[in-house]
């Protein structure tokens, strides 16, 4: 039985940058850094407390893609088209503000929904996450 | 479609603009102003813009616009009036005759509808958002130059929008 998800892939435009948003701004820890044989560099992050969930940040030019898709990939990336999925967080409103202050980019601050609290960050490369605090019953 | 090395970092400062629009979509800035933050002439900024996004800017701000204002018409205690002015619209006219080119209906008879309709409904309301305001298909809209920046009696664009050029 598929009892969980382990890593999630996430494309990004500048592994060092994402390296660098995701640990230091985002405080997410470091899991791996790797440079691979074939020139794949395995670099993964995951949210703090070791949730045993990772992100993949791929760097779409070194990596199983050919170059056009590659580029096509990147563009993407680039004007925002693509979105990983959703962050969870205990305190929407909190953690926005201190993020904010770390100078990471929101489109949308904290709003109350039916499933609970979301605002809506942008990562460095452009990749759209929901940030949400869920009601229990969600 | 294929996107160049340069394009990138083009595109990641069109994105910018547009998260500016997506953030402050009830202020006036001006589109010349989002334009040359993002290292643009006006003009080509508009075309760029509509370009990656199929929509110009003044467009894209209005669909934002009246975004919000269903969202609020579904979930708040305002009055249309209000709710005009909280989105960014200075006239209610102008409000009224975008949102019903965009709904297909008024706010007042969206508003009694969605409430007859019941609860929202149970996805996260951002991928409601991501649907609602871009992105429509690019290929599928007119030619990117000379396009008309519908803009006028709205907050934002006291040049009324319309791109020259072409």
């Amino acid at each position: 039985m598929i009892n969980g998800i382990d890593i999630v892939s996430v494309w990004v435009l500048d592994q060092d940058s994402a390296k660098e948003f995701y640990t230091e701004k985002l405080g997410f820890e470091l899991t791996t850094d790797i440079k691979l044989d074939n020139g794949m560099r395995w670099l993964t992050v995951q949210p703090p407390g070791n949730t045993g969930q990772h992100f993949l940040l791929m760097d779409p030019s070194h990596s199983m893609l050919d170059e056009q898709t590659a580029a096509t990939v990147r563009g993407l990336v680039a004007k925002g088209a693509l979105s990983p999925g959703v962050m969870a967080t205990s305190d929407c409103r909190g953690d926005y503000e201190e993020l904010v202050k770390r100078g990471v980019e929101f489109t949308q601050p904290p709003a109350e929904r039916p499933y609970g609290i979301e605002a809506i960050l942008r990562d460095d490369s452009g990749n759209w996450f929901s940030f949400t605090e869920r009601k229990q019953q969600w | 479609m294929t996107y160049r090395k340069a394009d990138v970092s083009s595109l990641r400062m069109l994105r910018k603009a547009r998260d500016r629009i997506d953030r402050d979509y009830c202020e006036e800035i001006a589109i010349a102003a989002l334009a040359s933050d993002a290292g643009y002439s006006r003009e080509h900024f508009i075309r760029a813009f509509r370009a990656a996004y199929g929509d110009t800017p003044g467009r894209y701000r209005t669909r934002r616009r009246v975004e919000r204002a269903r969202e609020l018409l579904r979930s708040a205690n305002l009055t249309v009036t209000e709710i005009c002015h909280l989105v960014g619209f200075t006239s209610v006219g102008t409000f009224t005759s975008r949102f019903s080119e965009l709904t297909g209906m008024s706010p007042t008879r969206y508003r009694a509808e969605a409430a007859a309709r019941g609860g929202p409904a149970p996805i996260p309301g951002c991928f409601v958002l991501m649907w609602e305001t871009g992105l429509p298909d690019v290929a599928a809209s007119p030619a990117a130059a000379g396009g008309q920046d519908r803009t006028s009696g709205e907050a934002g664009d006291p040049a009324g929008g319309v791109a020259s050029g072409a």
